[in-house]
């Protein structure tokens, strides 16, 4: 195990966003995916481990407690890819995905910019290096944000949302290229997600998060289940494992809302 | 350069860091063209002026003052060269001053002057004219701006307190920074309405904005000022460029946001406060140099920083020029001028909209 959470708390204003998370496993060179509805704390909790908010509890990232470190020490461990990308700066391409390893990795320019030269064409975005950032369609943008965390090199990589706004082609081009660099780095990858497709197809474990609450974790095949969508989602779906094609869970209907055991209030 | 693994890097012709280089040419050459180009204004700001004194004898007094008759020294180094240095150290500190406000604001329209702390520099200049005040201890020229400098902080210090607590945006630090300029404009009033004759007129004279009472004295503490705070913010140069792509953002990279904000806004109301004290209210440069700067070379702090200073010192001695050569025979106050060319130049850039670069 290489991450680990534990009794993790978290209150924003005065509200408990996370109820004290306990048993959150993930391990070096897999994919974590972390999901659950809207308002489930998805994004508080990648927050939280990141130092971005304020929370107590147990973290340990390779055998250091991390929870107790600033921001600035955490981000030479780890990364977190905001779930909003909003920047307006007067930057190109280029430019930003080497601020990105400037503010992280102590080397000459030249090795910088080397790096900067990778990540942009692992992520096929060297056509747009020269492009400004403010003129960027949306999934091209959120391209730049991953290119952005990678050249960071993070030994956890923390990604909210990252494929919301990509077409078929990324999103599978992205996920694919997040493996194989997880599995070749052995970094700890979490990918907190809404397609459930992407998940079960790239993750090697999923968190499942509810109301602030931790209410299951395993492999895609233990914790996708029709029941378990119902449950959470309120949800009908088919899930399907065929032998030689990726899983597939198709939603077939939305059902009325148990209580208020969706999202937190 | 080292080849990259990717097939699509054969097929281009250039690779990503190859033009990333060519855009850094590009940047170095046009910071290298503006620095002539504002070396140049100075040369023709110490030579215009009254007096018959042909560009080649000014030039003549400037290398070789010995040379020259005593008069033309006096002309050239204790009147005119003070006056046009100080129109240089000025114009960079307030731009400079401006682009760091809008980059730690994240706001266009952040500069020293709708933030308020120069019209709290005023208000503290007004106490020491009007009143003979001290904010702190200090005697003469220094008591206006000490004073200047110590509302300055005090301005700054409000405008980040209020960055600290939870859930305020920065968005509400420039709204509240427009009510402190409100707020002390409304004390500055007070404070004309009981002045005497003779400080009022001091007051207003100095609150146009105006670069006529320089001296070598000033011109070296303004000159201390950048000197001080330059170093502080090409230190954090990376962080600083971070901070455009958001709090979020800038804080998943390690930068401590709310620190950074605060050291920097220091260091802003330094470089204002010391502006403000020694030249008045000159508007505009702190805000039209880094819309300039940004349109040229963009928003990487390595080139942005000096740009911004380039523009901004190149402006007002370009005003400090016109301010003697607009009506034969008269000097006009800077401050008028600056707004008055400002104005326009600056809805013009608004309009010509670069509204894609602020959300
Ligand atoms: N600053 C804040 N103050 C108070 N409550 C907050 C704050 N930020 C988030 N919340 C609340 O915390 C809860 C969890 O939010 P979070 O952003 O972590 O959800 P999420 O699981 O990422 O959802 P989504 O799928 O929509 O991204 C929500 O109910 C939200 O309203
Ligand atoms: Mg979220």
């Amino acid at each position: 195990m290489t991450l680990t959470i534990d009794r993790l708390d978290c209150r924003l204003g005065n509200r408990r966003i996370l109820h004290g998370l306990s048993g959150l496993r993930a391990r070096a060179g897999e994919i974590t995916a972390l999901i659950g509805p809207n308002g489930a704390g998805k994004s508080t909790l990648l927050k939280a481990v990141a130092g971005i908010e304020k929370a107590s509890g147990d973290i340990v990232l390779e055998n250091r407690a991390i929870g107790t470190l600033s921001i600035e020490q955490r981000a030479g461990r780890l990364y977190y890819l905001p779930q909003e990308i909003g920047s307006r700066a007067a930057l190109n391409v280029f430019e930003a995905v080497l601020l990105a390893r400037r503010t992280q990795v102590a080397e000459s320019p030249a090795e910088a910019m080397d790096a900067v030269d990778q990540a942009l064409c692992s992520l096929e975005l060297d056509s747009l290096a020269e492009r400004e950032l403010a003129v960027l369609s949306g999934g091209q943008r959120q391209r730049v944000a991953i290119a952005q965390a990678i050249v960071r090199q993070p030994r956890l990589l923390m990604l909210d949302e990252p494929t919301s706004a990509l077409d078929l082609h990324h999103q599978l081009q992205v996920l694919d290229y997040l493996q194989r660099l997880a599995r070749r780095k052995q970094l700890v990858v979490v990918i907190a997600i809404h397609d459930l497709n992407l998940a079960a197809r790239f993750a090697d474990h999923i968190w499942i998060l509810q109301s602030g609450e931790h209410i299951a974790s395993g492999a895609p095949g233990e914790v996708l289940t029709t029941e378990r969508l119902r449950q959470v989602y309120a949800i009908t779906a088919h899930v399907e494992w065929p032998v030689d094609e990726p899983p597939r869970v198709t939603p077939l209907a939305a059902i009325r809302q148990l209580g208020s055991n969706n999202g937190i209030a | 350069m080292k080849a990259t693994t990717s097939s699509a890097t054969d097929i281009r012709p250039r690779s990503t860091v190859d033009r990333y280089l060519a855009r850094q040419r590009r940047q170095r050459w046009l910071i290298a063209v503006t620095t002539v180009a504002t070396l140049t204004t100075l040369l023709i700001d110490i030579a215009t002026g009254p007096g018959p004194y042909p560009l080649s004898a000014v030039l003549h007094a400037l290398v070789l003052p010995g040379e020259v008759p005593r008069i033309l020294q006096v002309v050239v180094w204790d009147v005119r060269l003070p006056v046009a240095l100080m129109a240089i150290v000025v114009g960079a500190s307030l731009a400079i001053a401006g682009a760091e406000m809008q980059t730690l604001l994240n706001n266009p329209l952040a500069d020293p002057f709708t933030l308020g702390i120069s019209s709290a520099a005023s208000f503290g200049a007004a106490l020491a004219i009007v009143l003979g005040l001290g904010i702190v201890p200090l005697a003469g020229t220094l008591l206006v701006t000490g004073n200047a400098f110590a509302l300055a902080m005090l301005a700054s210090l409000m405008i980040w307190g209020l960055s600290r607590l939870r859930g305020v945006s920065i968005q509400t630090m420039v709204l509240m920074g427009i009510a402190i300029m409100f707020f002390f404009n409304a004390l500055l009033g007070v404070l004309q309405y009981v002045a005497s004759a003779q400080s009022l007129q001091q007051l207003v004279f100095w609150s146009l904005g105006s670069l006529s009472k320089a001296s070598w004295t000033k011109v070296g503490l303004a000159m201390l000022a950048l000197l001080v705070t330059l170093p502080v913010f090409a230190r954090s140069h990376w962080r600083l460029t971070a901070l455009r792509l958001g709090d979020v953002q800038a804080k998943a990279m390690g930068i401590d946001v709310g620190r950074l904000r605060l050291r920097m806004l220091l260091c802003c109301a330094l470089l204002s406060a010391t502006a403000v004290a020694f030249v008045g209210t000159i508007g505009f440069v702190g805000l039209v140099g880094p819309h300039i700067a940004r349109l040229l070379v963009g928003e990487d702090q390595r080139v942005f920083l000096p740009m911004s200073a380039l523009t901004g010192a190149l402006i007002l001695s370009l005003t400090s020029i016109l301010s003697k050569t607009l009506v034969p025979g008269i000097l006009l106050p800077v401050g008028i001028l600056t707004a008055l060319i400002g104005l326009p130049f600056f809805v013009s850039l608004i309009l010509r909209s670069r509204r894609e670069l602020w959300g």
